[in-house]
């Protein structure tokens, strides 16, 4: 309830700014480096999804008497057109960002925007995962953020409606049922004969797992930025795998983040979905406090991956540089991402979160008492990322994903639906 | 001018005798200018702030649209590019169907039944007739985001109250956002529930100012209250009613978030561009694709073009029909 109604009233937000934007979108770049060495009486972070902030940020208001305002949105498609508004217009940025990597690349082609944190909050390079802080950097070496978290790949399932469909429940058994996609189809048209109901949300759903699957593959575009979209093997390869899950007519053709999809957690519309451990909390959001331990969670068909991920970035118009860098190292550091975690489930990213006995043991109530970091921990040594350009979430959201709902929905053929992939991630693409 | 001087009351005392002309003409400067120049005082807020938050915007839009420009970075002039570009673009002309069809779709059956709601309401016989005006403004105050959030969620296609009252008559579930017509009439209807009672009120308006004796002298005839109302009223309203159109018009056309919500914030409106309008191809292009953001300014103005194209069409129209 909360995440529909947050990300509704964001869209209402994004929808009532819009004319203003585009005609006010005049903004002088005039801003300079100044970090004013005053002690700000708040600070304000901009997150998305959820961050797991929420307890962190009190800890933080009574460590340093700084108030801290939190602002959330669920939506990363609503979030963005806020960043980029505050930096169009130089105005209105929060002292600390959260950055997306889809984002993080597009940002990359303007780094001025940005503040370089290496200075403000000393090396950490040792602190992250190597590829993860490297990433973080923009072409002309600045650390435009430093890393929150990575989205390690599970698949999350109703062990109720499994057990109803006399599927195994146990998270080991049902981890082996699907070593492979084909395995993962061959499940589910068995729950769909058992209960006549669709065995996961929608086929772009498990395409975003299979995408970041492609371990160092270039996906949309290659390594010198050029749009690639139409002849990647990688894209080819995730999306047969996509029309082949709604051929088999297992998927219950779900836009995410509808409604129907938010719905559809609580009245067990579908039984699996992709779970990058960011999805922790917004599985458990949207499921209710009435559904705590039907969920659980097991392995990924495929083997590892990494879909999403973010970096607590500091725009340069902000009027507390030194002070956010801080606030933004204090969120990632090891305690802060353990918290984080914890709270709503983005994996860490620092070394040392990782190791921690903390993390290690934990288990998730919510999801049947899954040991959600033994799990995620694992196979966060198993990522190798997947190299993502400038406009790659624009054309994973507004090319691949309509392409592909529009034949899983049957209102097109697969040639037409490829067509219009990559007319789409052409224009999308332009930069 | 020259009256205020005139009609001033003569001071009272014995003012020296040169103080007093002289006061007086400062008197009547200061009057003279407050004559010729404070209506120009009066209606100024209004030009300033038309100025910084109306004109000065469409302006640069203007500019931008001349631009090869990207929000955050790089501004090159490329003149009437973005324009040739926008008249061989696909997707606008699609945006602009789309935004026609579901102005036409909501407009039209929102007129009739606001017309139709305004002569009920007009009715000198009805009771609570002030609640009954009042209660038909309601939907307006709503917030148009609470509007299509809830209607979003009516018309869902797995839990939403519109399928169950379909499905009692044996109606499959319709996938709403998915299909064209479908899309167009969810949206519409939102605009319905959301104007129709604004107009009905200025329809109503319109009513009222009709002469009573018009109406005894037809009811002397023998004219019954449907014949009045074809030979009386719609004459008589058409004023009016031109000047709804052209609002409608201007509104309908800006069409945008309901939508953006109904299609879950995506910009492009569905998975094949069903529902997507030119409001929210302008914000794709600008907002979403930032190095597009002249091209965006581009579709800006070609909407206003055609906003400006179908009122004044409408103008004409009104021009004559009151001849």
């Amino acid at each position: 309830m909360s995440v529909s109604t947050r990300r509704r009233y964001a869209a209402v937000a994004l929808a009532t700014v819009a004319a203003l934007a585009t005609t006010a979108a005049c903004g002088d770049d005039s801003e300079g480096g100044s970090s004013s060495s005053a002690k700000p009486d708040k600070l304000v972070v901009d997150t998305f999804g959820e961050a797991g902030y929420e307890d962190l940020v009190k800890q933080y208001e009574q460590q340093t008497g700084i108030k801290v305002e939190l602002r959330k949105v669920a939506q990363l498609n609503e979030f963005r057109p806020r960043v980029v508004r505050s930096l169009a217009t130089g105005k209105g940025a929060a002292d600390v960002i959260m950055l997306e990597e889809g984002i993080l690349n597009e940002f990359k082609l303007n780094p001025n925007n940005w503040v370089d944190l290496a200075p403000l909050v000393g090396d950490l390079s040792k602190d992250y995962l190597s590829w993860k802080y490297e990433l973080g950097k923009a072409p002309d070496g600045r650390l435009m953020g430093l890393p929150t978290d990575v989205g390690s790949l599970g698949i999350c399932y109703r062990t109720d409606l499994f057990k109803a469909a006399n599927l195994p429940t146990a998270r080991d058994e049902v981890s082996a049922l699907w070593p492979t996609w084909e395995k993962f189809i061959e499940t589910g048209q068995k729950y769909k004969q058992a209960s006549g109901k669709a065995f996961v949300d929608s086929a772009t759903m498990a395409v975003n797992g299979v995408m970041f699957q492609q371990k160092g593959a270039d996906l949309f575009y290659d390594k010198e930025n050029n749009n690639i979209a139409d002849k990647s093997p990688a894209v080819k390869s995730a999306w047969d795998q996509a029309i082949a899950l709604a051929d088999a007519g297992i998927t219950a053709k779900i836009t995410t983040w509808s409604p129907e999809w938010n719905a559809g957690f609580k009245q067990g519309t579908f039984a699996a979905t992709a779970c990058p451990s960011w999805m922790l909390g917004i599985v458990e959001t949207n499921s209710g406090p009435e559904n705590s331990g039907k969920w659980d969670l097991a392995a990924v068909p495929g083997g590892a991956g990494n879909w999403g991920g973010s970096w607590l970035g500091v725009p340069t118009q902000s009027k507390h540089q030194a002070e956010a860098a801080k606030l933004a190292a204090f969120l990632t550091n090891t305690a802060g991402q353990v918290a984080a975690f914890k709270k709503s489930g983005p994996l860490p990213t620092n070394l040392k979160a990782l190791e921690d006995p903390s993390f290690t043991s934990f288990t998730n109530k919510y999801f049947s008492d899954a040991p959600t970091g033994k799990i995620f921990g694992e196979s966060v040594k198993e990522i190798v990322p997947t190299h993502l350009g400038p406009k790659h979430q624009a054309i994973k959201e507004n090319a691949m994903e309509p392409a592909l709902r529009a034949y899983e929905t049957g209102q097109t053929t697969k040639e037409k639906a490829w067509e219009q992939f990559t007319k789409d991630a052409a224009t999308q693409g332009a930069f | 001018m020259s009256l205020s001087a005139t009609t001033a009351p003569p001071s009272r005392g014995a003012p020296s005798k040169h103080a007093q002309p002289r006061r007086r003409r400062g008197y009547s400067r200061f009057t003279r200018l407050d004559m010729k120049y404070s209506p120009y005082l009066y209606v100024a807020p209004f030009f300033v702030l038309f100025g910084i938050f109306g004109l000065y915007p469409m302006l640069w839009t203007l500019w931008m649209s001349l631009h090869d420009w990207d929000l955050v970075g790089t501004h090159t002039f490329i003149g009437l590019d973005n324009y040739s570009t926008l008249l061989g673009d696909e997707y606008f002309w699609n945006a602009v169907r789309n935004t026609f069809g579901m102005f036409i779709l909501a407009t039209v059956p929102q007129l009739a039944l606001a017309l139709f709601l305004a002569n009920l309401l007009n009715r000198p016989l009805l009771r609570a007739r002030t609640f009954f005006r009042m209660a038909i403004f309601v939907p307006n105050v709503v917030s148009v985001a609470a509007v299509a959030i809830v209607f979003g969620m009516l018309f869902q296609r797995d839990f939403g109250v519109i399928n169950w009252f379909l499905g009692i008559f044996g109606v499959d579930a319709i996938d709403w956002r998915q299909e064209r017509w479908t899309s167009w009439v969810a949206i519409s209807t939102m605009v319905d529930w959301r104007w129709t009672g604004y107009n009905t009120l200025i329809l109503l308006a319109g009513m009222q100012a009709i002469p009573r004796d018009l109406y005894e002298a037809a009811a002397m005839d023998g004219a019954g209250p449907w014949r009045q109302f074809w030979t009386v009223t719609l004459p008589m309203l058409r004023p009016t009613f031109v000047f709804v159109v052209i609002l409608s018009t201007i509104g309908g056309l800006q069409l945008f978030v309901e939508p953006l919500i109904f299609a879950n914030g995506n910009v492009i409106g569905g998975a094949q561009r069903e529902f997507q309008t030119v409001q929210m191809y302008m914000f794709e292009n600008s907002i979403h694709n930032l190095s597009k953001a002249g091209y965006g300014a581009a579709v800006a103005w070609a909407l206003f073009l055609m906003i400006v194209v179908v009122s004044m069409l409408n103008f004409v129209i009104t021009r004559r029909s009151v001849k």
